[in-house]
């Protein structure tokens, strides 16, 4: 498959603040005791697409983000590590590598996402119907806030019910407008001609554009190149793509390069366009093409690039890890109801209990519990429902529930720990009691204090 | 069920509770309260026209009956003498299980007074089926009925549900095929709750605007621009105690059914019925006409067509849609295209074609003439060597040798055309010269109708003929009427709702017009997005936009109504006076304070500016000071002190910021303009600056823009000091 893969991993995210650390990026982030990168670019190789970019923001993320992936894809996957500036948005990054990319189409993925929708469905969507720009759309969580239990960092994680405003075309195949962020607040305006050449249009406000788009690779880079103060995909250049896909100034240019080469070229450009037409089972021109013809017949009077949605099943996991909550979702659902994101791995691993942990005389672990291998628990502790990393120290009488636990933490016996985060490196003493807590790495909190819905961490220096 | 069925109606299915309703009953308004007939209905009600032959208000009469109404009410205002003689003398006052009465009114101006007239009587007592005496369908009601039925049970507050059938608007002209404007509506796919109701969507070019709270309550939207209101409504009684409570609501579409959709207190609730393999069309202007009466010949109105309907008198139907009634003499050598219909007792000359139209009963009609498209009523005589294209031509009129119609002619009852004369395109002509007071204003249509119930006296067309001497040249030697002139600005429109076919030159024109405008729309869209990320850096800054959000939803409101009042005074050309009264009410309502409305009146000027076409920034800067010109009055009467001025300044920075980024550039000069226009004091401007100077770089982009103003403000006013 002609297909090259960029993944945007990010880098220091400030939602995730104190989460992330110069120690752990946001691609490393542990869910379920895996960086979160993990599941794209796993999902990326069972779809095997195998080419790939991963766009890390600062040189230090790079390092350590290159520096797993080689560790842990050793084979199969050929990964770049590509390092851009932080803060110049998704489509600078994409600017900043625009000359690596060759092939014909490209899929962007961020790198927060973890779900299991095959990303080879959304390519084969996009080759299908020849279109300049293929997102996926899955439906809206419906977990998450529901559970009162994770609700960490609360005032950091924006309300939800803001989502996209998409509309699609009665097929659902065409995507006729994506409005994101601001928009939303205001009243929609929808352009009318799309919708005079559509007719009808679906508007849905219950999906969630997932971040994975499929682009023609010239589209893109025109794109890019002509709109330099474009810096988000998402917010700047899928709309616009989306916007002008009547009136096309991107194929535009590509045709009139056609031109120059004579009528030869034409022809053979519509005879790929019959095709595709084939191949997309058309038996009725799609109104993309219904419209360019529209005025006196002759072909192509207008030039028109088509937009395409691939709708995720509404039984599929599809969230993006970019708010606090929505990292508590995560660990709580891979480890829950979407397990099956763990168990389809090369690695056998349970997913109750790691191997080899040391649990104490009558310590318990409740079902959806991942314990990292070398942690160590001791006597009459209960853990519920929460992820606990590797090496990590507990002591007697802890309860941990609804909680993540990174790497090498150390608990000290009698703490109470409910729906927090612990970062690595943290050292609970003894009798600490958190509710809805974040405790970002290296921080140590001390004997017997008692925090609720705060955010400890280290000051910078 | 079937057992339960009621004999008396058998395509109504009713369970057992039920039976102990009302008979089905239906209010048929017999007046359109519209004036798109004209001259026409100056003599005639719209109901009485023929449609192939056949008054439509039979069409819609013989609907009803099929479909299990039981007892409609004609609801009569102009010229209603004419509807009940009609009605009396006709087969409708004798059938069975179908009763007909007439409500006469001759001080209705509106579908709303109609409605609220009936209130008073007290007739009805269930669901009705409100339709227009100009509507052909042949739609079975069962369904419908059923839906509307049970969705009622289900929410007290489901009080309509509406006829709608597909349609796709040309791409060109953006009208239906019945000549009626592109239509928006948004409907809700899973319970087909009506949402969203634009039958005028020009204000937002480009755009059409969906309220937030519609896609925040509905997961899926769908909006449809490919669908014909078919103007049938099946009705609860709730409809007429709320025409009755709002006292205000005129228009059945424009009022009551936006009304009730931005209506949220009460919670009524539209639905909508789509109607697939069956007819329904309302005759609204002279291209449905034309269209409809295609449609019956056609026979998609089956069973409602004129071999059908008409029942004593014999049609016969013959190869390719010719309709021809028993005693026609045609000339051997005459030549009856297809799609037409020859009535009764017409006498038809050597070498004439006809095709495509509709000849009504007693006509003469000469040697070599050509008659195409065209729709000929009753005992009109049309000599030899006429030619007439898509026109149509009332009851008794004379067309003298060799006279030739162009497209899109209307020839009212009795007019005469002399000899040879050529009637321009689109020419309206009657004997009743055309009245004086024209509101080209359509929201004015009911007090134009006001003189149209008084009408009647003027009938007697035989008294006015004498007065026509001295203007009869107009229509050649012989000819009697007045030619009518067409509305300034109209004039270019008239095509659009003509019985002509567009012409293709026309289509030319506006096709390429289109793709300037969406040319245009693009770069729009550009300005829109490219600034985007300036957009989002604002957010991280959280400023200027949360404070906005915080003042609450009830502002957002008041400025949509500010807006919506204004460009209703720029559209109509209201009064200063008045726009100020309205904004006032509207203070009052939302309780807000003066500086509210100074902001939200600012703030809909400039946006009607930017929205108003305009190619480069000096273009804009003219739009806006062109309305800051014509509309200063109304912004100065809110701008009683210095704060108030302040908001203006404020708001306008905003706006440049957010919703008509096109201003940024302007922003001095249009400071400017304020300032010379005595809107803004310099006391305001330089206050405003002294605010603005301790805020973050951010905030002063516009503070710097101004720079040069502002010093010179200040100068000026040292200068004052020293003297």
């Amino acid at each position: 498959m002609d297909f090259q893969v960029v993944v945007l991993a990010g880098g220091n995210s400030k939602n995730l603040n104190p989460l992330v650390s110069k120690d752990v990026p946001k691609p490393l982030l542990p869910v379920a005791n895996r960086p979160v990168l993990y599941y794209v670019l796993h999902q990326l190789g069972q779809s095997n697409l195998k080419d790939l970019i991963v766009v890390v923001e600062g040189e230090d993320a790079a390092l350590l983000v290159g520096g797993w992936i080689s560790k842990t894809f050793v084979d199969g996957l050929h990964v770049e590590i590509a390092a851009v500036p932080e803060d110049i948005g998704t489509a600078g990054a994409l600017r900043a590598i625009s000359h690596h990319l060759t092939a014909k189409d490209i899929l962007v993925v961020s790198g927060d996402l973890v779900s299991d929708v095959p990303p080879g469905a959304v390519a084969a969507t996009h080759r299908r119907h020849d279109a300049a720009l293929t997102a996926m759309l899955c439906s809206v969580p419906v977990s998450g806030s529901s559970d009162s239990g994770s609700s960490g960092g609360k005032d950091k994680t924006k309300k939800s019910g803001r989502y996209n405003i998409i509309g699609l075309d009665p097929c659902k195949q065409f995507l006729l407008h994506i409005a994101t962020g601001y928009e939303i607040e205001k009243d929609s305006r929808l352009q009318k001609h799309i919708l005079h050449a559509v007719g009808q249009m679906e508007i849905r406000s219950d999906l969630m554009d997932a971040h994975m788009y499929a682009f023609k690779r010239s589209a893109l880079q025109e794109v890019l190149d002509q709109k330099d103060t474009f810096q988000s995909l998402k917010q700047d250049v899928v709309p616009y793509l989306v916007r002008s896909q009547l009136k096309s100034e991107v194929l535009l240019n590509g045709i009139s390069q056609a031109e120059e080469n004579g009528n030869e070229k034409l022809s053979s450009l519509n005879n790929q366009v019959l095709v595709y037409q084939i191949l997309a089972n058309a038996s009725t021109p799609s109104f993309h093409e219904r419209y360019s013809m529209e005025p006196d017949g002759s072909s192509q009077s207008r030039k028109t690039h088509k937009c395409c949605a691939y709708i995720a099943s509404n039984s599929s996991y599809c969230v993006r890890l970019n708010s606090i909550q929505a990292f508590m979702d995560i660990n709580r659902d891979v480890t829950g109801e979407a397990d099956h994101l763990l168990s389809d791995t090369s690695s056998d691993r349970d997913n109750i209990i790691g191997p080899s942990p040391k649990l104490g005389a009558k310590t318990t672990v409740g079902p959806q519990c991942i314990l990292g291998e070398g942690s160590e628990i001791g006597d009459k502790c209960q853990v519920k429902r929460s992820v606990i990393g590797r090496h990590c120290r507990i002591g007697s009488h802890v309860k941990i529930v609804n909680s993540v636990v990174m790497n090498h933490v150390t608990i000290g016996d009698g703490c109470i720990i409910q729906g927090s985060v612990i970062c690595n490196n943290v050292q609970l003493q003894e009798r600490v009691v958190l509710k809805d807590c974040l405790v970002g790495a290296g921080f140590v909190v001390t004997m017997g204090n008692e925090y609720k819905g705060e955010s400890l961490a280290r000051k910078e220096k | 069920m079937g057992a339960q069925k009621k004999s008396a109606t058998p395509r109504v299915s009713e369970d057992p509770e039920d039976l102990a309703r009302n008979p089905l009953q239906a209010i048929l308004l017999a007046d359109s309260f519209a004036t798109t007939f004209r001259p026409i209905t100056l003599e005639r009600p719209k109901v009485l026209l023929p449609l192939v032959n056949i008054p439509m208000i039979d069409y819609t009469l013989a609907w009803l009956e099929s479909a299990g109404v039981e007892e409609v009410f004609v609801f009569c205002c102009a010229h209603s003498k004419q509807v009940i003689d009609y009605l009396e003398s006709s087969q409708w006052s004798s059938k069975p299980n179908f009763i007909v009465t007439t409500i006469e009114s001759h001080n209705s101006i509106s579908a709303g007074d109609a409605l609220r007239l009936i209130y008073e009587r007290n007739v009805i007592h269930g669901d009705f089926v409100l339709i227009s005496g100009d509507t052909v369908s042949n739609m079975l009601l069962t369904e419908a009925l059923q839906e509307h039925r049970e969705r009622k049970k289900k929410d007290a507050n489901a009080i309509m549900t509406m006829v709608v059938k597909q349609s796709k608007p040309s791409p060109i002209t953006q009208q239906s095929r019945l000549g009626t404007d592109e239509l928006f509506m948004a409907i809700n796919p899973v319970t087909k709750q009506l949402l969203c109701y634009e039958d005028k969507a020009e204000y937002s070019k480009g755009f059409i605007s969906l309220d937030k709270t519609l896609i925040a309550d509905n997961p899926s939207i769908i909006l449809h621009n490919d669908k014909q209101d078919c103007y049938i409504d099946i009705c609860s009684q709730e409809v007429l105690s709320l025409f009755t409570d709002n006292f205000d609501y005129q228009h059945l579409r424009r009022h009551f059914v936006k009304g009730l959709l931005v209506d949220d207190i009460m919670g009524y609730k539209i639905f909508t019925h789509e109607i697939h393999s069956s007819y329904a069309a309302r005759i609204d202007n002279f291209r449905s006409y034309d269209t409809i009466s295609k449609d019956i010949i056609q026979r998609w109105t089956y069973p409602f067509v004129p071999d059908i309907l008409s029942g004593s008198t014999a049609i016969k139907v013959e190869r390719q849609g010719t309709y021809r009634a028993s005693d026609v003499t045609v000339s051997r050598s005459a030549d009856i295209g297809s799609f037409t219909f020859i009535g009764q007792g017409t006498k038809i000359g050597n070498d004439t074609k006809i095709s495509h139209s509709v000849v009504g009963e007693g006509c003469t009609i000469g040697s070599n003439v050509t008659i195409e498209g065209c729709y000929i009523w009753n005992n009109v005589t049309i000599e030899d060597g006429c030619q007439l294209r898509h026109a149509i031509v009332c009851d008794g009129v004379i067309m003298k040798s060799g006279a030739v119609l162009q497209p899109g002619v209307i020839l009212s009852f009795k007019v005469v055309v002399g000899q040879q004369f050529v009637v321009p395109a689109y020419s309206k002509v009657s004997l009743l010269q055309q009245p004086t007071h024209l509101d080209s204003d359509e929201e004015l249509e009911y007090a134009d109708n006001t003189s149209g119930t008084g009408e009647p006296g003027y009938k007697l067309n035989g008294d006015i003929t004498p007065d026509l001497s001295e203007t009869a040249y107009e229509l050649g030697a012989g000819g009697v009427g007045y030619i009518w002139s067409v509305f300034e600005g109209v004039q270019d429109e008239e095509w659009r709702q003509s019985v002509a076919p567009i012409p293709t030159d026309k289509l030319i024109k506006l096709m390429l017009e289109k793709d300037e405008d969406d040319e245009q729309l693009t770069q729009d869209g550009n300005v829109f997005s490219a600034s985007g990320e300036l957009k989002a850096d604002s957010d991280d800054n959280g400023s200027g936009d949360d404070d906005n959000e915080d003042s609450g939803d009830d502002y957002v409101f008041f400025e949509k109504e500010v807006e919506a009042t204004f460009l209703r005074a720029v559209n109509e050309n209201v009064k200063v006076d008045h726009a100020v009264l309205e904004v006032n009410a509207l203070r009052l309502s939302y309780n807000m304070a003066s500086v509210d409305c100074a902001g939200a009146i600012f703030y809909s000027m400039m946006k009607l500016a930017v929205e108003s076409p305009h190619n480069s920034a000096s273009e804009l800067h003219k739009n806006a000071a062109d309305i800051i010109t014509k509309w200063q009055k109304l912004l100065k009467s809110f701008l009683h002190d210095i704060d108030e001025e302040i908001e203006v300044v404020l708001k306008f920075e905003e706006m440049c910021l957010e919703s008509a980024r096109e201003f940024a550039a302007l922003f001095p000069q249009i400071l400017h303009l304020l300032y010379d226009k005595e809107i803004l004091q310099e006391d305001a401007i330089l206050k405003w600056a002294d605010e603005k100077e301790g805020a973050d770089a951010a905030d002063k982009v516009f503070l710097k823009h101004s720079e040069k103003f502002i010093q010179w403000l200040k100068e000026a006013e040292e200068e004052d000091e020293d003297e």
